[in-house]
């Protein structure tokens, strides 16, 4: 498929200029040219994608990055933290009305999947929060949706409040609150029909049911594969409407879902959960930060970045690079960066964050075994606070009771020591070669 | 414009009036937000620059035709530019309706493209498609058109799945007046499609249409299961099935092409049905589906209504996007300029 295409090229464009020292404007004008291109194949509208784009080219050239130690990363970072910006942070609370019940009103175009999901947010709000909710069948025009609602109901032993398909559904709406409120349902769930945003009698509809039933929460459904007419759409339900938050749908397939950038851009509603199958349970908490590295089509490098920079104190990492030099790297430092690297995450997952790795083949399916990591950890603290600082010190009866006391062999002490003397000499010879590039070609003695 | 004229012309020789209003009333919001703009790009620029054609490339792409497939156009226009030595943004207009017919229509010219039905046998018609873009809604009234023309039309109501798909579907069946095969929901869909071969052949019907369930392209197992549909047809009745259609919702962005390759690829489909084109999408996913899949259209979704599924006319639907200007044309153009936003 074509953007395949186009992520590499973005990924190759930003691994070039990510170990950049120096970063020229050209550098910058070739990425946000991809980074565009991106968006726009994820189908994020045009307008949005211009003025993110020349946010991020002003901040690019700006002061922030020419001015800092790594500009290559810098840009990177700039371009990351527009996106997170501009998709907001994870907002999945639903409201709760003062004076049961809380009202929700499921609004959106034809086949959004607004009935499917009115059904999966009555089973979380019962599920997750123990609320009893009412399904209320509004929609009237379609044909059996009223049908389908009560089916869904069934499959989840939920009730479903309808009246047919010859009364109005504003009445319905209203009708059924009466009745949550006599049976002491705490939520009430319209599940209205599908229309054009452009359909004023229809539209209309949808405001006469809100002064009505005054709703705590409005959502907007939306096909996560909508193109660039999502802007229209979420623009004209938001300003009848007011919309409180949008679901997005169907992601689970394999779109790119530019769709939720743009709606977020337009409205500033946040996206507040994705169906993400066709099971009745699989409807999550939305992640802005996964959206904005699935829109870009890349391996979360962005994530990655970020996390290495916030994980890696700084400080630390200068008095490591002191040691290194001077060779008093103990295994107190050793543990110490360790526990840095796990922080991080789970190694498995950093490794398919890195974009290029899951295109070798070799490193495609690699397993780390993290429980080899736990036993190097738990041998160097079987040590002494001596052992650690000076493992010269070593000799056959320390190495006994270490192994003892971490469960593992003598021989795999000693393959520890062999490859924690290799990586000082190591990293002295690097850090004569080359200061600063510290992390490069570390060999961890669990990899 | 020589070639507005020969589309008009071409246009209203071969269609009623009814279905011109019914393309116009259809595809009013798509035409004035495209050409509106079109129009408004080339009212601010004088001259063809760079600037014009990155423009260009915008509004091109705010219609959803990929973005790849708007680079080459460009590239096409940029050259024609050259080539006929154009300055004036007025004249390139005329160029760039002519490059999007060509993408419409590739190197035939002549473009209706009818449902391959049986003369005296029976045809059968599956209809594909990822979640709600309409399927079972087209079935419907597709069903009542072939009912209209005397055809004797069966339904087989092959979405298990979903809940309230069958009686969608029976509903659509007692509108358009034809009868519905069904099982109960959660049965295999490839028995119940067995089924409706075996009533249609009984019945002698003409055409027998046969609804599947939403699913969306990446689901391997979904999408075995189609093609296990399939072959049941092909065992059944030699030739069969006659056409694969498969609905794409006209508000779906660039995924459009993923769907029609991977359900191609499942089941081998030999039409569109475009649903929901009387929104304000702008339906510029036709362009970039003809050129990179080579599937034709065969139907549009333009309203609600029984009626409102109509043949796909690449005439007509140009002649949708293009109207105001044409009509402009005929004119003059003196309320070109557009305030700017």
């Amino acid at each position: 498929m074509a953007f395949e295409g186009l992520a590499e090229r973005l990924q190759d464009t930003i691994k070039k200029i990510t170990g950049k020292g120096k970063v020229s404007e050209q550098d910058v004008k070739e990425m946000t040219r991809e980074v565009r291109l991106a968006l726009l194949e994820a189908d994020v509208n045009f307008k949005v994608v211009k003025d993110l784009i020349k946010r991020i080219k002003e901040r690019a050239i700006g002061q922030e990055v020419m001015d800092s130690l790594t500009p290559g990363q810098q840009v990177i970072k700039v371009v990351k933290d527009e996106l997170t910006d501009l998709m907001g942070g994870e907002h999945s609370k639903i409201a709760v009305a003062p004076k049961p019940p809380t009202v929700i009103m499921m609004v959106g175009l034809q086949g959004a999947g607004k009935t499917t999901t009115s059904g999966k947010l009555a089973n979380l709000l019962r599920k997750k929060y123990n609320r009893s909710p009412l399904l209320v069948a509004c929609d009237v025009y379609r044909p059996a949706a009223v049908d389908q609602l009560e089916t869904l109901g069934k499959q989840l032993n939920m009730p479903v409040f309808s009246q047919g398909t010859d009364a109005n559904p504003v009445d319905i709406a209203k009708q059924a609150i009466e009745e949550a409120k006599e049976n002491h349902y705490d939520y009430v769930i319209v599940d209205t029909a599908g229309r054009l945003h452009v359909d004023e009698n229809l539209m209309d509809e949808l405001t006469q049911m809100k002064e009505t039933v005054n709703p705590d929460e409005i959502f907007l459904v939306v096909d996560a594969m909508t193109g660039q007419d999502a802007v229209n759409v979420a623009k004209s339900f938001d300003e009848q409407l007011d919309i409180s938050g949008v679901v997005l749908t169907k992601l689970d397939g394999d779109t790119r879902g530019g769709a939720a950038l743009s709606i977020r851009a337009v409205t500033g509603k946040p996206i507040k959960f994705a169906g993400m199958g066709e099971k009745l349970d699989q409807l999550e908490p939305f992640h802005p930060d996964r959206m904005a590295s699935r829109i870009l089509g890349m391996g979360d490098v962005l994530t990655l970045i970020e996390k290495a920079q916030t994980t890696v104190d700084e400080k630390q990492a200068k008095e490591l690079e002191e040691k290194m030099r001077t060779m008093s790297f103990t295994f107190e430092d050793f543990l110490e960066q360790m526990g840095q690297v796990k922080k991080m995450g789970p190694l498995e997952d950093l490794m398919t964050m890195i974009p290029g790795m899951n295109k070798m083949k070799g490193l495609k399916n690699v397993q780390i075994d993290e429980k080899q990591l736990d036993q190097v950890e738990a041998i160097v603290y079987s040590m002494t606070k001596e052992e650690r600082q000076q493992p010269e010190i070593m000799n056959a009866s320390r190495k006994k009771r270490i192994a003892k006391g971490s469960g593992t062999s003598v021989s795999q002490v000693n393959r520890l020591l062999k490859q924690f003397n290799e990586m000082k000499k190591m990293m002295k010879q690097m850090t004569n070669m080359q200061k600063g590039k510290k992390a490069k070609g570390f060999k961890f003695p669990f990899m | 414009m020589s070639f507005f004229k020969k589309l008009k012309s071409k246009f209203i020789k071969e269609e009623t009036e009814e279905v011109s209003t019914k393309y116009k009333k259809g595809m009013k919001k798509t035409r004035n937000t495209f050409s509106g703009r079109i129009n408004d790009l080339i009212a601010r620029y004088r001259k063809v620059d760079e600037d014009f054609f990155e423009e260009l490339e915008e509004v091109l792409i705010t219609a959803d035709v990929g973005v790849m497939t708007v680079m080459d156009l460009i590239d096409e226009l940029k050259m024609e530019v050259k080539r006929s030595n154009i300055k004036e943004t007025a004249e390139v207009k005329a160029v760039i309706s002519e490059k999007m017919v060509e993408l419409y229509y590739g190197e035939d010219e002549e473009g209706l493209e009818y449902l391959n039905i049986q003369e005296d046998d029976l045809s059968v018609l599956l209809v594909v498609g990822v979640n709600g873009v309409g399927k079972t809604t087209s079935i419907g009234k597709l069903a009542h058109q072939l009912k209209q023309q005397g055809k004797n039309v069966v339904l087989a109501a092959g979405d298990t799945f979903r809940a309230g798909a069958i009686e969608q579907l029976e509903e659509w069946g007692k509108r358009a007046d034809v009868e519905v095969i069904k099982q109960s929901e959660g049965s295999d869909p490839a028995a119940v499609i067995y089924d409706g071969i075996q009533a249609a052949k009984s019945r002698k019907a003409d055409v027998l249409i046969c609804d599947t369930a939403g699913r969306l392209q990446n689901k391997v197992n979904l999408m075995k299961e189609l093609s296990k549909v399939k072959r049941v047809i092909e065992r059944e009745i030699p030739g069969a099935p006659h056409e694969v259609l498969i609905a794409l919702d006209a508000t779906t962005g660039q995924n459009a092409l993923s769907q029609a390759k991977t359900f191609s690829e499942a089941t081998n489909v030999t039409g569109i049905i475009l649903t929901k084109l009387d929104g304000t999408a702008k339906g510029g996913i036709v362009l970039a589906i003809r050129q990179e899949l080579d599937i034709p259209v065969k139907y549009v979704g333009l309203g609600e209504q029984i009626e409102d599924l109509q043949p796909f006319d690449p005439h007509a639907f140009v002649y949708g996007l293009f109207a105001d200007m044409m009509d402009e044309k005929d004119e003059s153009d003196e309320d070109e300029i557009v305030e700017d936003e």
